[in-house]
């Protein structure tokens, strides 16, 4: 390379310009920028290597369980008793729906209605407040919501709908709060690329503000908001911590609201320290069934944003 | 109903709403650090534990630990990463590829990270229960937050800037290297500091792969408590609450400071 200082060195113009049209010279560079250039390849290809090592480490390891343990057996067994080594998870896998579906139905609609309030209601003084908040909000480590939950939560539940508190409802809860972050800051963005236009043309055409917003810049923004969905709903399906210290983590189907559920991910993370054989690869197992949901959510983000374009 | 009262009903809806999501932070965080700052002393923040009770020291020291090395290992390829997807990558499969791992790798649950270091890490390498295992699995899973920042980072430098480099003769490595990249150093250390606070918080990718040891780690290859870790044991085991709220607030404060700085900063690339 050409040393930008040469000329100060007390080099002529003229040397300094052989210098730097000299074939081999060019060629030298050329070829170190290529090497640079595939260093710079490497870094960016490490995340498709670490997505392929780990489905190939979570697959080989979970697959011939299922195959041992038998496929219906494993997917639609009701009981989870490794002592007996009998592995049924789906009690694990409609706890996490529950849980998923319900923190969805409670969590988006207060996550939208307060990336409305941000982007389009609250004056200027309170957005500064609330949007702060929302972002401390998703900095909060889970298990601290799941201590909240543990110390607040579970003792309300318990005192007005009884069954000890330890529940599906405790989880909806949870899951609900941490998943607000998500939704309120992916919605607001889209709200925010909603044109002008629109709402100018929906006001000048006599509709009130309120008719603007949710008859005009919402539709208008819904490719965003249903991304939020889908993030909330991957989000919610893979916390952890939280959860297992609000459940009650029961591995049985729930029946009602005050009932004890164990979620997939809390199977995994509860038992893996002292499992072992057939036992740890059913939590493997488990991971893979974890895996498929979380895998298929993103193919369907991924067609959806690339649909719509780089939203 | 009339529109006005429609539409007031609807108004009232939407206060409510964000008045819930600052009324839960605020009620997080008056509960616990109400009920955790009278336990936080000297003594609490620099002695060692003894069983689930006592000081916090060894797991501040180890969590440092895990910040340190998790970040060491994944900001230069993250923001290489983000150099190649910005400046040279071509649209393309191979581009698409990068992105769609990029992004699955951002989607993936923490327990599956730590399934996964498990088995690759402190088994199949035999690094055992260890910081270095831990750093390693936690170093994937930040990768996407440092690219993503970074990129935006990169795409905030305007291209005039990229123009002149190389219309005064710059190659187009020098013009990134001393162009690019400086302007993009507060962003930069904005996706570094958000790093920061996943490592603080993570929990199930940590204890399956770090494990639960409550001393100091001496080396890379033991087993070492991090904060967060060493929360969910006291919560879950019950052990000591007093315990539990003090180390909440002190997470609370470290995720505060973490959130104030990255803040600042992206305000300042901004201004920029």
């Amino acid at each position: 390379m050409v040393d930008t200082n040469a000329y100060e060195n007390g080099q002529s113009i003229d040397q300094i310009k052989t210098a730097m049209l000299d074939p081999v010279r060019i060629r030298k560079r050329k070829r170190s920028e290529k090497i640079i250039e595939s260093i710079f390849f490497i870094s960016a290809f490490v995340a498709v290597l670490s997505v392929a090592v780990i489905s190939l480490f979570i697959f080989t390891e979970g697959i011939p369980a299922i195959f041992e343990i038998g496929f219906s057996d494993f997917i639609f067994g009701t009981k989870w008793q490794p002592l007996g080594d009998v592995y049924g998870i789906l009690p694990m896998i409609v706890g996490s729906i529950y849980g998923t579906l319900g923190a969805i139905v409670l969590g988006v609609p207060i996550g939208i209605m307060t990336a409305v309030f941000i982007s389009e209601v609250a004056p200027d003084w309170l957005v500064r407040i609330v949007k702060p908040a929302v972002e401390l909000l998703a900095g909060i480590p889970s298990v601290i919501y799941g201590f909240f939950g543990l110390i607040i939560i579970v003792p309300i539940i318990d005192e007005t709908l009884g069954g000890g508190g330890n529940s599906l409802l405790a989880v909806i809860i949870i899951l609900a709060i941490m998943i607000l972050p998500t939704v309120v800051s992916i919605s607001e963005t889209s709200i925010r690329a909603v044109p002008k236009e629109y709402k100018e043309g929906a006001l000048a055409l006599g509709a009130s503000k309120i008719q603007t917003i949710f008859q005009v810049i919402l539709p208008a923004a819904k490719s965003g908001i249903l991304t939020a969905v889908i993030l909330g709903i991957g989000r919610a399906i893979g916390e952890t911590m939280a959860v297992i210290l609000v459940a009650g983590n029961t591995p049985m189907i729930p029946d009602q609201m005050t009932d004890r559920i164990r979620t997939l991910t809390a199977n995994i993370a509860m038992e893996m320290g002292y499992a072992y054989g057939l036992h740890q690869q059913a939590l493997f197992a488990t991971g893979v069934v974890l895996f498929i949901f979380i895998m298929a959510l993103n193919i369907l983000l991924n067609a959806f944003t690339s649909k719509v374009g780089d939203v | 109903m009339s529109r006005k009262t429609k539409d007031g009903l609807i108004l009232g809806l939407v206060w409510l709403s964000a008045a819930i999501t600052v009324g839960v932070l605020a009620w997080i965080l008056i509960y616990v650090v109400s009920n955790g700052i009278g336990e936080i002393s000297f003594e609490f923040l620099t002695s060692a534990s003894n069983g689930e009770e006592g000081g916090i020291f060894p797991m501040i020291v180890n969590t440092v630990y895990m910040i340190a090395v998790s970040l060491l290992i994944s900001t230069p390829i993250g923001v290489l990463a983000a150099i190649y997807l910005n400046e040279y990558a071509r649209p393309g499969r191979m581009l698409k590829l990068i992105r769609f791992a990029t992004e699955s790798l951002a989607g993936i649950p923490s327990i599956v990270f730590g399934l996964f270091g498990m088995i690759f890490f402190v088994v199949y390498l035999k690094f055992s229960w260890s910081i270095l295992a831990g750093s390693l699995t936690l170093s994937i899973m930040v990768l996407p937050t440092i690219v993503r920042t970074t990129e935006e980072a990169l795409k905030a430098v305007p291209n005039a800037l990229r123009e002149g480099s190389l219309g005064l003769g710059a190659t187009k490595l020098r013009t990134v290297w001393k162009t690019v990249l400086p302007n993009a150093l507060p962003g930069i250390i904005t996706a570094v500091i958000l790093s920061v606070g996943r490592v603080v918080g993570e929990t199930a990718a940590v204890f399956l792969t770090a494990g639960m040891v409550p001393r100091v780690a001496e080396s890379m290859m033991q087993s070492g408590r991090t904060l967060s870790v060493h929360m969910y044991l006291l919560a879950k085991e019950g052990i000591s609450f007093e315990k539990a709220y003090a180390t909440a607030t002190v997470l609370i404060v470290l995720v505060f400071i973490i959130n104030f700085s990255a803040n600042y900063l992206g305000k300042k690339l901004n201004r920029n």
